[in-house]
């Protein structure tokens, strides 16, 4: 029943009648970010940049929660796993990414314990299971899937599962936006905002922003047809020189955001300064997790120093992640750097700019 | 990814499948047969053309909707057979089992790999049997290899596609994939999603049957269409284009992956082939295919086209255009 709701946003008429509006009413040159992975594949995935005018350019921002994950972040996880007794859980993208010398898939096939999950119930579950083990859940992604985290260390505090601990390497997006506005000649004249981050968040988390910046922004949905009208409420701004923060996902995401989901990460987690591949430091921008919790903190339960990191050379991804490249114009792009040898982050993950790219663009 | 350990991407048949067998198989085992890397070896031996293929069978769960890793074994390698435009006839059968392993289930599976094989109509001649150690596999691994006899006047290979040639698709996409996924353990939610292991034989001489002009057959097993044709398009050297509407998939199998992040381009179908025929024969031979009972959802998804060569085109639902490229390795669900 779902499904054919989904359907209805690839309506092929639809779009046609989206993309006529686009067409007829872009006159300058326009180039709008998106901010979320999932965009990012749905835009390379349905072609739409092979169907929009020349003056609309889509650009990948920091989107993707395995790409800005910092180095630094990546040799603690893959130090983890190498821990006698240790049980590393984790979302699937994080498995290929490699660090300075070996990556998680790699500690996999010397032996150590990496699972795999869809949830943190899973990973909470392994851990009442393997009680003589322990487990680390590494905490990676944006307010998408910071709730379910929180919600998994507050019942492994309730339930006083002392062997489950977290490595929270979250991200947040507004901090992120502030960041690349404040790059110098930065290219970006509209945002297309992420949907499932909105979901929690609400329109109104993006309110100081906007309110600093008067750019363009429109939360987008993930069907062709939800980002093809986000596009065009945005050249639409753009033209006018009436810059507003609007939703086009209002099927999914409220003024307001959820509640219940900020509240948990709220309890569970702060605020804190965190480093964001390609950008550095933006204050304020990650979440580390509160004091009541530190049986739970892995940071805390395990003393992981990591030797000062090295980004591969060469690899663009720092300037890909804030619109300032396209993967072409990375030298190492197809002919060093490719989903089977991967340098960079973006070419790992399925959600990465380059290896979208790579698996889309003709 | 270099590295001096086999990984589990080595067996995914992706690109770094690929480079494995190139790089380190086809050297010390040299000769045109098996260079031609089709689903089976296709010689001859006095005057008689033969297909003879090979495959194991590791899959967990053993037992899933719609299958099991017994009937798996016999379909799996009878379908290799049959694209090669063969009759199946004999199968051998290999065993490796774990010290421990239910009599009961591998009654079961044992029975259910006899059943396959009367379905498929082909005779098991040969076996062999190991039982190995608590620990050393993973309850029970099964490998069977086959032969079947090529009809005269019959050339399908994965080089053989033909400029025009309309790509047929005999039915719903990924859903064998996404079973297998959604039986994993970790995977918190129920589907009424079923495997659709099944013999494609019948369906193959049922086609040749109707016309002699079909130039490509594959069955995209591991890897799915996406990659499936991707190797079509490579070894015959030409492009592909296919049309995102016309690509059957059930509902639910379609939203498993957009839940997942995982692309059902890529994942793996145990009942289906693509074939690759003349235009003009090509409602003919779609009409025969849906004539079978495991092809009712048979449609034409695209063809062969005079650009792009070496390379899989989507002409998509809202009309844009992109690659369908080759994956590296499997499919990761994705973070949110």
């Amino acid at each position: 029943m779902a499904l054919k709701h989904i359907e209805e946003y690839k309506d092929s008429k639809i779009a046609k009648q989206l993309l006529e509006k686009i067409k007829n009413i872009s006159k300058q040159n326009i180039r709008l970010m998106e901010v979320c992975g999932t965009h990012t594949v749905s835009i390379c995935r349905s072609g739409i940049r092979s169907v929009l005018p020349e003056t609309v350019s889509l650009l990948s921002g920091p989107g993707c929660p395995v790409c800005v994950t910092d180095q630094a972040e990546i040799d603690t996880f893959i130090e983890l796993a190498k821990i006698d007794d240790v049980i590393v859980t984790t979302f699937g993208d994080l498995i290929r990414v490699p660090g300075t010398t070996s990556s998680l898939q790699k500690e996999t096939g010397n032996g150590r314990e990496i699972r795999v999950v869809y949830s943190t119930v899973d990973a909470l579950e392994i851990a009442r299971k393997n009680p003589e083990k322990k487990v680390v859940f590494l905490g990676v992604g944006f307010e998408t899937t910071a709730p379910t985290i929180a919600a998994s260390i507050h019942s492994a505090a309730r339930m006083n599962v002392k062997n489950f601990s977290v490595i929270s390497a979250h991200k947040l997006i507004p901090p992120a936006l502030e960041a690349l506005m404040s790059i110098e000649n930065v290219p970006i004249d509209g945002f297309i905002l992420p949907g499932h981050v909105s979901v929690i968040i609400g329109l109104k988390a993006y309110q100081p922003f906007f309110k600093h910046h008067q750019i363009p922004s429109v939360v987008a949905g993930f069907e062709p047809i939800d980002i093809l009208q986000a596009i065009s409420m945005l050249v639409e701004q753009y033209e006018t020189g009436s810059p507003r923060l609007d939703n086009a996902y209002r099927r999914a995401v409220t003024s307001e955001g959820n509640k219940k989901a900020q509240q948990i990460i709220e309890d569970v987690f702060e605020p804190a300064d965190t480093c964001w591949r390609g950008i550095g430091m933006i204050p304020q921008s990650g979440l580390k997790i509160r004091a009541p919790y530190v049986d739970h903190d892995a940071e805390k339960v395990f003393d992981i120093q990591v030797p000062e990191p090295q980004d591969p050379k060469g690899c663009a991804c720092g300037e890909i992640l804030t619109g300032l490249k396209i993967p072409p114009e990375c030298a190492l792009y197809k002919k060093v750097c490719t989903p089977a040898d991967p340098v960079g982050p973006c070419m790992v993950s399925t959600e990465g700019t380059c290896a979208a790219y790579y698996q889309y663009h003709i | 990814m270099k590295t001096d350990k086999i990984l589990l991407d080595h067996g995914s048949g992706g690109r770094i499948s690929h480079r494995l067998i190139s790089d380190l198989m086809l050297p010390v085992f040299d000769n045109p047969i098996l260079s031609a890397l089709n689903d089976g070896a296709i010689f001859e031996i006095e005057g008689m053309r033969l297909a003879f293929s090979t495959d194991s069978y590791t899959v967990d769960p053993i037992f899933f909707p719609g299958g099991n890793i017994g009937d798996l074994a016999i379909y799996g390698t009878v379908n290799d057979i049959a694209m090669c435009g063969a009759i199946p006839i004999y199968l051998s059968v290999g065993l490796i089992i774990e010290e421990g392993f239910s009599m009961s289930d591998l009654n079961k599976i044992l029975k259910e790999m006899g059943k396959a094989a009367r379905k498929a109509q082909v005779t098991i001649v040969t076996g062999d049997t190991k039982v190995v150690p608590n620990g050393a596999v993973d309850r029970i691994f099964i490998n069977t290899s086959g032969i079947g006899r090529i009809p005269d006047d019959i050339d399908v290979a994965s080089y053989n596609a033909k400029a025009k040639d309309k790509i047929i698709l005999s039915g719903t996409i990924a859903d064998h994939g996404v079973t297998i996924l959604t039986q994993r353990e970790g995977l918190s939610f129920e589907s009424t999603v079923t495997s659709d292991t099944a013999p494609l034989s019948h369906m193959v001489q049922q086609i040749f049957a109707t016309s002699k002009d079909i130039h490509v057959l594959r069955d995209p097993t591991r890897g799915g269409v996406g990659t499936t044709l991707n190797e079509i398009a490579e070894k015959s050297e030409v492009g592909i284009k296919i049309y995102e509407g016309t690509i059957p998939i059930k509902r639910e199998v379609a939203g498993i992956c957009e839940l997942l992040g995982f692309d059902p381009l890529y994942l793996a179908n145990e009942g289906k082939l693509l074939a690759f025929v003349s235009p003009e024969h090509s409602d003919r031979i779609l009409s025969a295919i849906k004539a079978n009972s495991y092809g009712k959802d048979a449609s034409i998804i695209g063809e062969v086209v005079d650009d792009h060569q070496g390379k899989v085109l989507m002409q998509t639902q809202i009309g844009g255009t992109r690659i369908v490229g080759m994956l590296a390795g499997d499919q990761l669900p994705r973070i949110c």
